[in-house]
C-alpha cells in the first residue's frame, strides 16, 4: 500500500556498482516487479475510493450518478457498521491474547530437551497448514457439532451439559477456531527467537537460583519481547481479514453477532450489490489496516540492514 | 541454537500433551475419512471400526473433484512460478548491487502487503466480470502472483543477502563470463533458498479462501471452495467431508514440515531468522 510510510518513488536508480566488478544496471531487473504491484496497489485502490463517492447499485441501474459523501454518512449511521468493527476488534485481540500468551509457554517447553520433541513440534505445526474452509468445517462439524460432535461427547460424559457452539457462543467458536489455526504460527516464530538466546544466560540465571517459572518470565519472555511484537503486528493484518471461516461456519450470524468488517463489505458488495456503500466500508478497512500497517513497517525497519 | 542440556521430563510431559491437542483435530477428521457415514456422527464416538476407503472412491468418482484439484495445482504452481520469475532478478539486484533506493523499495513492496484484499474486493470483482476474467484460473493466477510477490522478493533478498558476493569477483577472476558466473556459480548457492521461498509461496496459494471463494463459482473453484460446499445442510455428510479434507490438505502438510524453518523468514519478512 503505497500510502503508508514510504513516498518516495520506488524506482531503484541505476548506478556503477564497484563491488561485484562492473557496472550493473538493476533497473530492468527490479522495474517488473515494482511496475506490477504499484498497479496492482494503487489502480483498485483509486477505484475503490471513486466508487465509494457514487450512487452505485448493480441490481438497479437508475441509481447512479455522484453521491458525495452520502455513503460515509449512511455508513456511519448504520449500527451494523460499529457492530462489524467491534467484532474484527474482538477477534484479534482475543486470538492475538490467546495465541501470543499460549505461544510463549509452549515455545519456552520446546526448547527443553525431551524425547520425540522434533515430531511434538510437527504436529504442533500442523494445523497452520489446513486451508481455512477445512479447519472452520472439522471444527463445526466433527468437533464442535451440539449432538453428535467430539465435544458434545466429551462434556456429556463428564456431566457438564452440552454447549451449542455457534449457538451459544458464536464469536467465541470463531475464536477458537482462528487461535487453533494461529497458535502454529506464533509458537514457530517464539521458539525460533528463543534458539538464539545463548546458553550462558539461562546458566547464569540457573546459579543465581531462579527455578524455571522465573527464568521463563524474566529471562526468555524478554528475550522473545521483539518476536512477539513481529507475531503481533502480522497475525493482526492476517486477522483483520478473516473471511472464510465465517463464511462456510456462521455466515456473520446469528444476526450480525459474527460479522466483522471484511464480512460486511462482501455482503454489501457481492449479495447487496450496492458498489457504492461497500466500496465506502472498504475504505474503512483500509484505513484501519494502515493504521496498523504503519507500526509494522516502522517496526521490521528497524530490523532491516542494508 | 541447542536445548538445555538436561532432560525435562515435566516440561516434555506438557509439550507432548499440547502437540497432541493441537493435532486432535487433524487426526480426528483423519480417523472418520476411513468411517461409514453412520459411523462418522455415531455418539459415542466409534474408535474401533473396519476401515473403509468408500468415501475416497465417492469423492474421486465424482467427476468434478478432479478438475477442483487440478485448478488448486495450476493456480498454485503457476501462480508460483510467475512469482518467483519476476522475484529472482529483482531480490538479485537489490542484494548485489543496492543503490540508496533499495530499502525504501523494499519497504514499499512490504506495505503493498498490507491492503486488506477486502478493500479492493469491489474494483478487482467488477474488472473480472468486465473483462470476462471471472471463474477463470488466470484471474487467480495473477492475484495470487501479486499478491505473494513482497513476500517473495523479500524471501529471496534475505537468501541473495547471505550470499557471499565476494564469490562473483572470484569466478570473473578465473575467467568465468556472466552467464557462467549466474548459472554455474550463484544458482547453486541460491537454489536452496529459491525452493523453499516457492514451498512457502505455494502453501499459501494452495490455501488461500478470500479471492477462490469470491471469484469463483465453479469452472475455476479450486479445492478451497470445494470444500465450502460442504457448509450446505444438504452437504453434511462427515465422512466424505473428511475425505476430501483428507486429500485436500495432505500434500501442504508434507510441504509445510518440510519448510518450517524457511516458513518464519518469509511470514516475518527477515525479522525472525
Amino acid at each position: 500500500m503505497s500510502t503508508t510510510a514510504v513516498t518516495r518513488l520506488p524506482t531503484p536508480r541505476t548506478r556503477r556498482s564497484r563491488t561485484s566488478g562492473g557496472a550493473v544496471n538493476t533497473l530492468p531487473l527490479v522495474a517488473p516487479s515494482v511496475v506490477l504491484l504499484l498497479i496492482f496497489s494503487l489502480v483498485p485502490l483509486a477505484a475503490t475510493l471513486w466508487f465509494s463517492v457514487l450512487r452505485y447499485n448493480l441490481l438497479n441501474p437508475a441509481i447512479h450518478g455522484f453521491a458525495g459523501f452520502a455513503n460515509y454518512r449512511f455508513l456511519f449511521a448504520d449500527p451494523a457498521l460499529l457492530h462489524s468493527l467491534f467484532v474484527s476488534v474482538a477477534l484479534v485481540v482475543e486470538v492475538l491474547v490467546i495465541t501470543v500468551g499460549l505461544g510463549c509457554i509452549l515455545a519456552s517447553l520446546f526448547e527443553t530437551r525431551f524425547p520425540g520433541r522434533s515430531i511434538a513440534r510437527v504436529l504442533m505445526i500442523s494445523p497452520f497448514f489446513v486451508m481455512p474452509t477445512v479447519s472452520a468445517l472439522i471444527w463445526k462439524n466433527l468437533l464442535m457439532h451440539p449432538v453428535n460432535g467430539f465435544i458434545a461427547w466429551v462434556t456429556r460424559s463428564l456431566g457438564l451439559g452440552v454447549v451449542d457452539f455457534f449457538t451459544d457462543w458464536p464469536l467465541t467458536s470463531v475464536v477458537i477456531i482462528v487461535a487453533w489455526q494461529w497458535l502454529p504460527f506464533a509458537f514457530l516464530i517464539l521458539l525460533t527467537a528463543l534458539q538464539s538466546l545463548d546458553e550462558e544466560t539461562r546458566e547464569a540465571a540457573n546459579i543465581d537460583g531462579a527455578g524455571p517459572i522465573r527464568t521463563f518470565l524474566f529471562i526468555e519472555v524478554p528475550h522473545m519481547g521483539r518476536a512477539a511484537s513481529v507475531v503481533v503486528l502480522m497475525e493482526t493484518i492476517f486477522l483483520l481479514g478473516i473471511f472464510a471461516e465465517i463464511y462456510v461456519t456462521t455466515s456473520g450470524g446469528p444476526g450480525i453477532a459474527t460479522t466483522n468488517l471484511t464480512f460486511l463489505i462482501y455482503e454489501r458488495a457481492l449479495l447487496a450489490y450496492n458498489v457504492g456503500g461497500a466500496s465506502a466500508a472498504g475504505v474503512i478497512a483500509i484505513i484501519l489496516a494502515n493504521v496498523l500497517a504503519a507500526f509494522l513497517v516502522r517496526a521490521i525497519g528497524k530490523r532491516l540492514d542494508i | 541454537m541447542s536445548a538445555r542440556n538436561r532432560t525435562q521430563p515435566i516440561a516434555g510431559t506438557f509439550a507432548w500433551l499440547a502437540a497432541l491437542l493441537m493435532f486432535f483435530p487433524i487426526f480426528w477428521m483423519f480417523l472418520a475419512s476411513f468411517k461409514t457415514e453412520v459411523e462418522a456422527i455415531a455418539t459415542p464416538p466409534e474408535l474401533i471400526f473396519t476401515p473403509t476407503l468408500e468415501n475416497y472412491r465417492d469423492i474421486l468418482q465424482r467427476a468434478d473433484y478432479l478438475s477442483f484439484a487440478l485448478n488448486s495445482v495450476i493456480v498454485s504452481f503457476g501462480s508460483t512460478v510467475l512469482a518467483v520469475l519476476l522475484a529472482v532478478p529483482a531480490a538479485f539486484g537489490m542484494a548485489f548491487y543496492p543503490t540508496e533506493r533499495t530499502r525504501g523499495t523494499l519497504l514499499w513492496m512490504l506495505s503493498t502487503k498490507m491492503l486488506p484484499p477486502v478493500g479492493v474486493l469491489v474494483p478487482i470483482y467488477l474488472f473480472a466480470r468486465d473483462v470476462d476474467l471471472l471463474d477463470t484460473r488466470t484471474s487467480l493466477v495473477i492475484i495470487y502472483t501479486l499478491m505473494n510477490l513482497p513476500i517473495v522478493v523479500w524471501m529471496l533478498f534475505t537468501f541473495f543477502k547471505e550470499t557471499p558476493k565476494a564469490i562473483i569477483e572470484a569466478s570473473r577472476i578465473d575467467g568465468a563470463n556472466v552467464s557462467q558466473t549466474i548459472f554455474s556459480v550463484l544458482l547453486p548457492l541460491v537454489l536452496p533458498g529459491i525452493a523453499s521461498t516457492a514451498l512457502l509461496n505455494i502453501i499459501l496459494a494452495w490455501n488461500e479462501a478470500f479471492w477462490s471463494l469470491n471469484l469463483t463459482a465453479h469452472n475455476a473453484a479450486p479445492l478451497t471452495a470445494f470444500i465450502a460446499s460442504f457448509s450446505a445442510p444438504e452437504g453434511l455428510f462427515w465422512a466424505k467431508l473428511s475425505a476430501a479434507s483428507t486429500m485436500a490438505i495432505a500434500p501442504i502438510l508434507v510441504f509445510g514440515w518440510i519448510s518450517q524453518r524457511q516458513l518464519v523468514r518469509g511470514l516475518t519478512f527477515g525479522a525472525v531468522k
